[in-house]
This record gives C-alpha cells, structure tokens and sequence, in this order.
C-alpha cells in the first residue's frame, strides 16, 4: 500500500477510537453520575480525557518514529509503526475509560496537556531561530573547508567564475581559480545602506518632531498611517520603481552636471529604499520624543528657552536613545534588504567610492548564486549561506542593541508602551 | 558686558525666527515624505493603467488546407503580422479538434500584436510605416481599437507580452497564503496565549520573547535560506510549490501574530479573569470562554497585517524557487506555483517593453489588494474597539 493510503486509513482509524473513547467515557461518568456519586469533573471533561489518553501517545510514537526515520535513517517499516501505534490508541482508550472514577481530576489533567501543547507551540519560534542558526552556519562551514575564511573577509576580488567546474570534478580545467573575497559586496552593501540613511534619517526624524510637538492632532492621525504606507508598499514594487523611473532620472540628472551615471547605480535603490525606511524612523521616534515627560518641556519653556531650543536641546537629547534605536533598526533593515537592490542594483562586484558607477550587494549575490542553475554543492552555492551567516551576525547585533538602547529609555522615564 | 534692550529683543527676535524655521523645516520634511508618496503612486498609475486596455483586431479567419500546418496562412497577409502569434498558434489546433471547420471562414475580434498595442497607446514599438499606415487604416474602419483587457486577468503567463496575465500568479499566491495562515495563525495565537495567561515569568518565557521580537528583525532573505537548506533539502518538501512557499512565510509572519495577539490580549481587562476564576473556571476555560473571543477583533486584526505583509514578500520566495514560469493556474499544493509578486519580479525582467507595462499593471493589482487588506483591517479595529 502506498503510505499516504497508509496514513489515511490511520487517521481514521484513530479519528474512530477517538469517537469511541469520547461516547463511552462520557457515557461512563454519566453513568457513575447518575448513581449519586459526586464527581470531581464533569461527564464531557472525562470524555476529553478520555479523547487525549487515546490520540495523544499513538500520534507521539507516530511522530517519534518518523522523526528517527527522517533524521537518523532508521529503517522502520510504515505498516509496522502504524499498526503498533493504534495498539497504544487501544490500551490507551481501555486505560482512559478506566479513569472515569468519582476521585480523579479529569479537568486538571487536561489542563496539564493544554498547557504542554501551548508551550510545544512557543518553542517553534526557538527552533525557527536555530534552524536558521544551524541551516546557515552547517553550509557555511562547508564553504569554508573550500576556501579559507581569512580570503572570504579580507579577499577584494569576487569571481566565483569555474568554481561549478571543481564541482563536478572538472577543476583546473576552467582556467582562472574561483576567487571569494567579499570585500566589494559588504562595500556595495554599506554604500546603499549609507544612501538610504541620508535619506531617512533627517526626513524621518524631522517629520517625527513635527507630528510629535508641532502639528495639531488632527494632522498626527492623518499623517501617522499615510507615512506608513510606505513601509506596506511591496519591496518588489520598490524596485521596480527604483530601475524604471528613478535609476534614469538620476542618470539624466548627472548627465546635466557632466558625470557619468551607470543605468544600475547606486543612488536609485539608496534613495528608494531611504523612502521605504523613513517610516521605521518616524514611527518610532514619533513614539519616544511623545513618551519623553512633559514636565522637562515645562521646565524648559519655563527658563525662558524657545520651542524650538526646548526640542533641540531638551527634548531630542532626551530622546536620543530611542532615536539611536529606531535608526539601528533602520540600517538592519537596510542590510537586508533584498528586492530592491536585486532589480536596481548591478551584477558586477565594484570597490569603488563613486556612488554613480554600478556595484552589487550581499543580498543580490545570495539570490544570484541560489537562482541559477547550478550544483548545490558547488562553492558558489554555499558561498550564498557564508554570505548570509555574515549578514545574519550583523543584523543580529544591531538588533540586540537597538533593544538594549529602547530598554534604557523605557527605564529612564517609566514608560510602558514602547 | 551690558546689552540695550533694542539688542536683547533683537536677539529673541532671531531666536524666535530660528524656532519657527525649525517648525517649517520638519513640516517640509513630513510634506517630502507624502510627495514621496503621491509621486510614487502617480508614477504607478501612470505606468500600469494603459495595461487594463489591449489592442483587439477584427480579422477573417478562412479555415484553408494551409491553415491546418501553419495557423498564419488563414489570415490576410496584410494583417497577419498585426495579430498575436498566440491566436495564429492555435488555429491548427482548433482545426484538429473540429474538422468540421475546413473550407469556412469567420471573422472576429482577436488580440492584436503588442507591438500594435504600444503603437496604439503611442509608445515606441517596432512596426514598419508600412504596418503603421496599415493600423491607421484599421482604426478607421473601425476594425482595430483598444479595449478592456479582460485576458489580463483570465490568463496564466505567457511569452508574448499581449497575452500574459495574473491568474496563474493570483491562484498561487491564494495557495501560497491558505499554507502561511493554516500554519502561523494557530501556533501564534497559542504561543501568544501560552506567553500570557499560562507562562510563569522565568528564563524560558525570556528567552522566547527575545527570541520572536528578534525574529521580527531578521532579514527576510534569511528565511529563504532556512527554507532551502531545512525545509527543501533535509526533509525533502517540493521546491517551488505553495507548499514550502507558504510555509516559509508562515515562519515569518508567526512573529507579527503573536505580537498582534498579545496586545489584544493584554487589552482585556483583568475584572473578567478575575470574575470567571470566582464562578469556579480553570485556568483554560477563562482562556477559551471569556479571554480569546473579547480579543479575537484584535487578534483578525493583526493576522490581516501579518498576511498582507506576506503577500508582498517576495525574496525568500525566491530562494525557495516561487519564480517559475507558470502558464496554466493549477490546483495542487505540491504543483509549481508562482505568487503576484514573483511573478512582477519576472516580468520585471522581460525586455520587451510591453511588459513594462504589464508589470506596473501587475503591481497596480498587489497595491489594490494591500489595500483593500489593510482598510479591512482598520474598520475592523474600529468597528470592534473596546474601551474598558
């Protein structure tokens, strides 16, 4: 038989004793009910127990047997380890009916496995971290048993070029060796992040002092969500706008000073994707210069200093670690980044300062070597996950300071809902 | 050093004036922001709405023994170019299905070459003038006109840029989203649950809520790479399908609902816990009877924010290979699929300029639906709002 027949024909059979398990048990307590016993739960809550006592150890001896056959190779028949788990659906049916006595707790037992499931699901979010732990830093480390990680930090010439041809056994063929020295990708990638902080942060953090202490409330509500649609607009739609209509513009408007602009510079996506963040810095600084206390504004104002002196000198300084953390979770953002400087930034690995010439990123590299048609065990493929593992220990650290920085303020002031 | 009034009032004077340009400058920054934001959309609508219209031509079809090898002999060869090479592909084809055809003739409206089409919407295109004058004299007679393109929305995608369309990518994107909810909606909503009513404050419940307000954080191309390296190469899920595309959005859309459902369930008041553990409730009968269904508003709220956040990302789909070119919609989780923005990815990437078109009339569509998500989201905020 074939194993989704298989796992049809267990499911209903355990779909059935479940039935089973749940009409008698409740019959039961009914039963004992009936006779004038007191009974510490109801009849439903027996039956429930009774449900679980049968499922639950025939789907975890299910669920263990897979997981020995997928991660270890154990080779246990399907049959066998189906058949074997009904059997445990069976005693436990016969031992949870057997439970339906006068003394038992049948409710505080099913609350106990309620609560083991809920915590089952809160440990998915830990594995999502560790799988991403492990699955970048497993392939990395292959990568690095091919070429030395000393070249991957400091090396300034990216060309993985022949390296499939090692791949398939075919190396020294190809003629030059593949080289990965990252350099130019992490300058690509730190110059359009350094573009598109120009942009947001000053129009970012001017606009959250405006909505924070200039403008009236109506304008705030109104303001407050229009800026965030930039942040709900698709990176893919940024993109393309950053190659259709702004990579020319910009082309155009260096032409008219005298430069020389590459249709895949680094300014387009920069500044699009300066218009993408701003909302992640106002938002979040609108928050803070709002949670700074009213009475240093008072204090101020009553020292005779203008509004405008009060926010800059008063206010801003106050909220400075708040906006220091809103603008490191900005430029982690920006690191990866992905769609935007896949569709308008260049293929070609560029160290240079002219922001004007076209230069490729971290991310455009790890789509173009996971997108095209090559080995996965070829260099240039796990090349992807080094330069992923990288950019994960950035973005990382950077995060982990923003929060550092937020829970500072947050304790400085007593404020909660930040 | 002494100071005549006329000097200190002129110096407050200028420090005023220093105050209010401050005012004016951060106003125009927030003013640059919502130019920024007009542009773009103008831009947008700009690009994408002539993709609502396509050229239809009427020509006459005679159903001759040429035309059942090659399609384009059943046309005028004055028109023949003008028509898309799709209708010409299929003639031979509908001949084979209905011999019954052979000797007549018929005319009608087919789609034009989209090469006519950007000559229409006065865009560079490659006709000769001998074409062009052709296609005047078409128009002139009333047998060449745009109209609405209803082929954009009933077809999969194509080569030939006047017959490509967004329903095989619309079809998988539903699938792709049907995947993420069935998987993050539920876990989130017990991880945000377990985290609390039921978590006692120790190491474990911090670890995991750094954890997912890290997670939150990550670049989303990190996700594709731990769907490709776990989900693809270790326990062998299908690449390419709304399969192992929903589930790797499903890993990060998790963080936002169990956000979303934590404030919603911080904002129920502590009196109604209080007063069904009196009436004798356990801890999971408060959770399941009064605590869930007072936040559930909160909670579809932010599950809405979380999936029309999925539905626009597009990176790690990519690296789990959603960029297929998918002709035909089809009907399976395990199938190869592409989602819309995958799909204005690809085309993105077409030369012709048609597509240029197509792909801003493609995102045109993923905005409309954003948007019409997010609106559903806040009226059901607003309608539902409780204030305790």
């Amino acid at each position: 038989m074939q194993t989704n027949q298989l796992l049809a024909m267990f499911s209903g059979v355990l779909l059935l004793l479940g039935l089973i398990a749940f009409f008698m048990g409740r019959a039961k307590a009914a039963r004992v009910r009936a006779r004038g016993t007191t009974m510490y739960a109801q009849p439903d809550q027996y039956a429930w127990f009774a449900v679980v006592a049968t499922a639950g150890p025939a789907i975890t001896v299910s669920a263990i047997g897979a997981f020995l056959m997928l991660l270890l190779g154990a080779d246990i028949p399907t049959f066998y380890l189906l058949a074997s788990s009904l059997a445990i659906a069976a005693v436990g049916l016969v031992a949870g009916i057997n439970q339906v006595r006068p003394d038992f707790h049948a409710r505080q037992a099913i609350e106990q496995v309620i609560r083991w499931i809920l915590a089952g699901a809160a440990v998915i979010s830990i594995l999502t971290t560790f799988g991403i732990l492990i699955s970048i830093v497993g392939e990395a480390l292959r990568f690095f048993q091919m070429h030395s990680f000393w070249d991957f930090i400091t090396g300034t010439v990216w060309n993985p070029g022949a390296s499939f041809l090692a791949a398939a056994g075919r190396g020294g063929e190809g003629g030059s060796a593949a080289q990965f020295g990252s350099v130019p990708l992490f300058a690509g990638t730190f110059m359009i992040t350094a573009i598109a902080m120009l942009v947001a942060i000053p129009v970012g953090l001017l606009a959250a002092i405006y909505m924070a202490e200039f403008a009236p409330s109506r304008v705030r509500t109104l303001a407050k969500p229009t800026l965030e649609v930039l942040a709900g607009i698709p990176t893919v739609v940024y993109g393309f706008f950053a190659a259709i209509t702004v990579a020319p513009l910009i082309v155009d408007v260096a032409g008219f000073f005298g430069l020389d602009a590459s249709f895949n510079n680094a300014v387009a996506p920069g500044v699009v994707m300066g218009i993408m963040i701003i909302p992640f810095i106002s938002s979040l600084s609108d928050d803070v210069i709002s949670a700074v206390p009213d009475s240093m504004r008072q204090g101020s104002l009553a020292l005779g200093m203008t509004k405008g002196e009060t926010i800059r000198d008063v206010v801003i300084p106050a909220a400075l670690p708040g906006i220091i953390s809103a603008s490191l979770l900005a430029v982690s953002r920006a690191l990866g980044e992905t769609m935007i400087v896949v569709m308008a930034a260049g293929m070609r690995p560029n160290l240079t300062a002219n922001p004007l010439e076209d230069m490729t990123t971290v991310t455009v590299r790890i789509v173009a070597a996971l997108t095209g048609d090559l080995e996965f065990e070829s260099a240039e493929t796990l090349s992807a996950f080094a330069l992923g593992l990288v950019l994960f220990a950035i973005t990382l650290s950077l995060n982990l300071v923003s929060v550092l920085m937020i829970r500072r303020f947050r304790e400085k002031y007593r404020v909660n809902n930040l | 050093m002494r100071h005549s009034f006329d000097d200190i009032s002129a110096q407050l004077r200028s420090r005023h004036r220093r105050s209010s340009r401050m005012k004016w400058i951060s106003m125009g920054a927030l003013g640059l922001a919502g130019l920024f934001l007009l542009l773009f959309f103008a831009d947008m609508l700009n690009k994408g709405l002539p993709a609502f219209q396509q050229a239809q031509i009427q020509v006459e079809i005679d159903y001759n023994e040429d035309a059942q090898r090659m399609g384009r002999a059943a046309l005028d060869p004055e028109v023949s170019r003008l028509v898309s090479r799709t209708f010409e592909r299929l003639i031979p084809v509908r001949m084979r299905d209905n011999p019954d055809l052979l000797g007549t003739t018929e005319t009608r409206w087919v789609l034009a070459d989209s090469e006519v089409d950007q000559y229409l919407k006065g865009n560079r295109n490659k006709l000769s003038d001998a074409q062009q004058a052709t296609v005047d004299a078409l128009v002139e007679q009333g047998r060449l006109d745009l109209t609405f393109n209803t082929n954009f929305f009933t077809s999969g995608d194509s080569k030939m840029p006047e017959a490509a369309g967004i329903l095989s990518a619309a079809v998988g994107t539903v699938m792709t989203l049907l995947v993420t909810l069935a998987i993050a909606f539920p876990i989130g909503v017990m991880t945000a649950v377990y985290l609390e009513e039921f978590a006692p404050d120790n190491r474990f419940t911090q670890i995991i809520e750094i954890n997912i307000n890290n997670l939150a954080a990550i670049p989303s191309i990190l996700f594709g790479l731990l769907g490709l390296a776990i989900f693809i190469n270790f326990f062998g899920v299908p690449r390419s399908t709304p399969l192992i595309g929903g589930m790797t959005l499903a890993l990060m859309t998790l963080p936002v609902i169990i956000i979303a459902t934590r404030t919603a369930l911080r904002s129920v008041p502590d009196s109604i816990r209080h007063a069904a553990f009196g009436v004798g409730c356990s801890r999971w009968q408060v959770v399941r009877d009064h605590v869930l269904p007072l936040a559930m508003p909160g909670i579809m709220t932010g599950s809405i924010i979380g999936l029309a956040q999925a539905m626009g990302e597009t990176a790690p789909l990519i690296i789990v290979g959603m960029v297929a070119f998918i002709p035909d919609a089809g009907g399976s989780f395990t199938e190869a699929a592409t989602v819309l923005p995958a799909q204005i990815f690809t085309w993105a990437g077409e030369p012709e300029r048609a597509f240029v078109e197509k792909t801003a009339g493609g995102i045109l569509v993923l905005l409309a639906i954003l948007i019409f998500l997010n609106a559903t989201a806040v009226i059901l905020r607003k309608k539902f709002e409780r204030r305790w």
